[in-house]
């Protein structure tokens, strides 16, 4: 499962990473988003991978940690999706304000001289 | 201390986050009167909360004033907030600097876009926040709040030039979040903790086969509060975004790239100081060597720049470069005076942004490029009809810009007599009279270095300056006496009568940064006052709620 993981967040990082280093506002967002999923796998992973382990202590047992799954960094992972969504929308709307002003997508706002 | 004490310490979190809302519900852009009077409100008492307690921890023992724990939980399971000489000081810079911006932004500039004064209040939650918060990711989420309000402030007022320097402002700082995170993740991974208390307690102990994904992890957050600090070549997206920015915005941005630094000097010194084991010092020649760069980088930039909002911004990347590299020296003496130096140069580079705009205003657009031109070829070029005035007149608006102009020029450029001039003498005493120079060692070469790249810088900024206040203020035929309002000028004046406090009182002010400096670089206090706060038997509705 960890190589399965960690080529999936190479994967999306590589292509995240390719995409924003483009011309075009839109490739960069896309970039951007894929690059925000790479870090939230990665903070999953970052817990330590487990299958069927359950966050919390069930009632009155003693807890043995080797059965849990960590819970702190799936609260983390949903933290950062929520921020990185909002910013996201945020760029969006900048994106099309700059579309509009500019009339051009490029992300200097005119086209490169051919 | 009393209940109500307890609780001032997250106000400057609580405060204008409840202000900014409630300018949501009951101003709006349909009733600026209403926002205008609860924003100004909201700043002044910021700036009265962020005076007591600043005075409160220096009072107490250790300088720590205390502790906040959210939710009462004990610290290293929940977040904390700390308040202590650091945090207060960068609180009050920021409600200073803040209140002359709102003030300023009153006359006419609030009205150039929607929701200025919220985003404004919801900035100085983030960055209040912070300045207080004692966990990493807490850490994450107040920057990313004070990012969000930031990005609708640096597009206020629109415009082509607004919007295209905010898209690259934008990405560049997501893509920083994203790196943020990561490091974020990598330190929990390896120490399981996020308390920053709690991790420099726990760093002597990491295994060392463990050590370089934590060396990682510090160096990629690290990377993401350098681009915020704007250090070398992470900062070209500085000078566009901070010349594009409205003025009062641009003026409270001088504090964002002291947010970088701030962390720099907390987290850095925190984590990796002399007792972090063989992680100690970890990357303090990069600081030194790309402080010095950016330094270097940003006096070419003053000197290159043709107008004055990028001679304001350059000086940015000067002020956070020369901040960097003499924290990356991680000498107690220099910490004292890079404190000293950031209060001062961010309150002259405020004053500056909003100058500017008061002197811009009576130009007309472009007037800069004719000036140069005018410089390049000659003087004739426009001569020609032009009478001979012998003792014109100044008009009083003039005059009185002109002096305040000079006055930030002083302190951007370090010279006597205001505080800019003490800052680079304290900055520099420290660097050269190292203590193990008392034995007869010498001074080492990265002070030299360091002396020679600050005064040129200095000399650079006085240089540019000069030129373009002999450009606008004698040189310009067609100068048109500005139309200035009193709270315009009076913000200005009020944040160079700062600088002017700062040099008569540079004695006890100085006083302070030292002991600010010694806590920093012995954070046992630090550590012991989060670690062991006793939990106290409380009622039940507790702190926080």
């Amino acid at each position: 499962m960890e190589i399965v993981l960690a080529l999936g967040i190479g994967a999306l990082a590589g292509s995240g990473v390719w995409l924003v280093l483009r011309p075009r506002t839109f490739q960069v967002i896309i970039g951007l988003s894929l690059l925000s999923y790479a870090v939230n796998l990665f903070i999953i992973a970052m817990g330590r991978l487990t299958r069927e382990a359950p966050p919390v202590l069930t009632a009155r047992a003693p807890g043995d940690p080797a059965q849990l799954a960590d819970p702190l960094p799936q609260a983390l992972v949903l933290t950062a999706i929520v921020i990185s969504f909002a910013t996201t929308a945020l760029f969006l709307v900048v994106l099309l304000a700059s579309r509009g002003l500019t009339g051009t997508d490029h992300v200097d706002g005119r086209e490169p001289d051919a | 201390m009393t209940a109500l004490a307890d609780h001032l310490i997250i106000a400057p979190v609580v405060l204008p986050l409840l202000a900014g809302a409630a300018m949501l519900a009951f101003g709006g852009d349909g009733r600026r009167r209403v926002s205008s009077a609860i924003n100004v409100t909201s700043t002044l008492a910021l700036a009265g909360i962020a005076l007591a307690l600043l005075l409160a921890c220096d009072a107490s023992p250790a300088g720590m004033l205390g502790v906040y724990r959210l939710g009462d939980w004990p610290a290293p399971f929940a977040i904390v907030l700390v308040a202590d000489r650091l945090s207060t000081l960068m609180l009050l810079l920021t409600s200073l600097l803040a209140t002359a911006a709102v003030v300023f932004s009153l006359a006419r500039w609030h009205r150039a876009g929607a929701h200025f004064h919220s985003l404004f209040q919801f900035l100085l939650t983030g960055l209040n926040g912070t300045f207080l918060t004692g966990d990493l990711f807490n850490l994450f989420v107040f920057f990313e709040l004070l990012l969000a309000a930031s990005y609708g402030l640096a597009l206020h007022g629109s415009g082509p030039a607004r919007v295209r320097a905010g898209l690259h402002y934008v990405v560049v700082n997501l893509a920083a979040s994203l790196l943020f995170l990561i490091g974020v993740s990598l330190i929990y991974g390896v120490s399981g903790t996020l308390n920053m208390a709690d991790l420099a307690a726990r760093i002597p102990a990491i295994r060392p086969e463990d050590r370089a994904l934590l060396e990682t992890g510090a160096g990629l957050l690290g990377i993401a509060f350098l681009v915020k600090a704007g250090m070398w070549p992470l900062c070209l997206w500085l000078p566009a975004t901070y010349a594009a920015a409205s003025p009062p915005v641009a003026s409270v941005f001088a504090i964002l790239t002291k947010v970088g630094a701030y962390v720099v000097l907390r987290l850095w010194l925190l984590l990796f100081g002399d007792g972090a084991g063989s992680s100690a010092q970890l990357g303090s020649d990069w600081l030194l060597v790309g402080g010095l760069a950016t330094v270097a980088f940003g006096a070419i930039c003053t000197l290159a720049s043709q107008d004055m909002p990028r001679l304001a911004a350059s000086s940015v990347l000067v002020s956070s470069g020369t901040v960097l590299a003499a924290t990356g020296m991680a000498q107690v003496d220099i910490t004292g005076g890079v404190l000293f130096y950031m209060v001062s140069s961010t309150l002259g580079i405020g004053a500056l942004f909003l100058l500017i705009e008061l002197i811009e205003r009576g130009r007309e657009p472009g007037a800069d490029v004719i000036a140069v031109t005018r410089e390049v070829y000659g003087e004739d070029f426009d001569s020609e009809g032009e009478v001979e005035v012998v003792g014109l007149v100044v008009p009083a608006t003039m005059g009185m810009l002109g002096i305040a102009f000079i006055g930030c020029g002083l302190v951007i450029a370090g010279l006597p007599p205001l505080s800019g001039f003490i800052a680079k003498v304290a900055l520099l005493g420290a660097a050269l009279s190292p203590p193990a120079a008392s034995e007869g060692a010498s001074v080492p070469v990265a002070s030299w270095v360091l002396l020679i790249v600050v005064i040129v810088s200095g000399l650079a900024a006085l240089i540019a300056i000069t030129r373009a206040g002999i450009r606008t203020f004698w040189a310009s035929p067609d100068r048109v006496v500005p139309d200035v309002q009193l709270v315009e000028v009076a913000p200005v004046a009020a944040l160079l009568l700062l600088c002017v406090i700062q040099t008569t009182h540079a004695g006890p002010i100085m006083r302070f940064m030292e002991s600010a400096a010694q806590s920093l670089h012995a954070p046992g206090d630090y550590v012991r006052g989060v670690l062991g706060t006793p939990v106290l038997p409380r009622a039940p509705q507790g702190s926080g709620r």
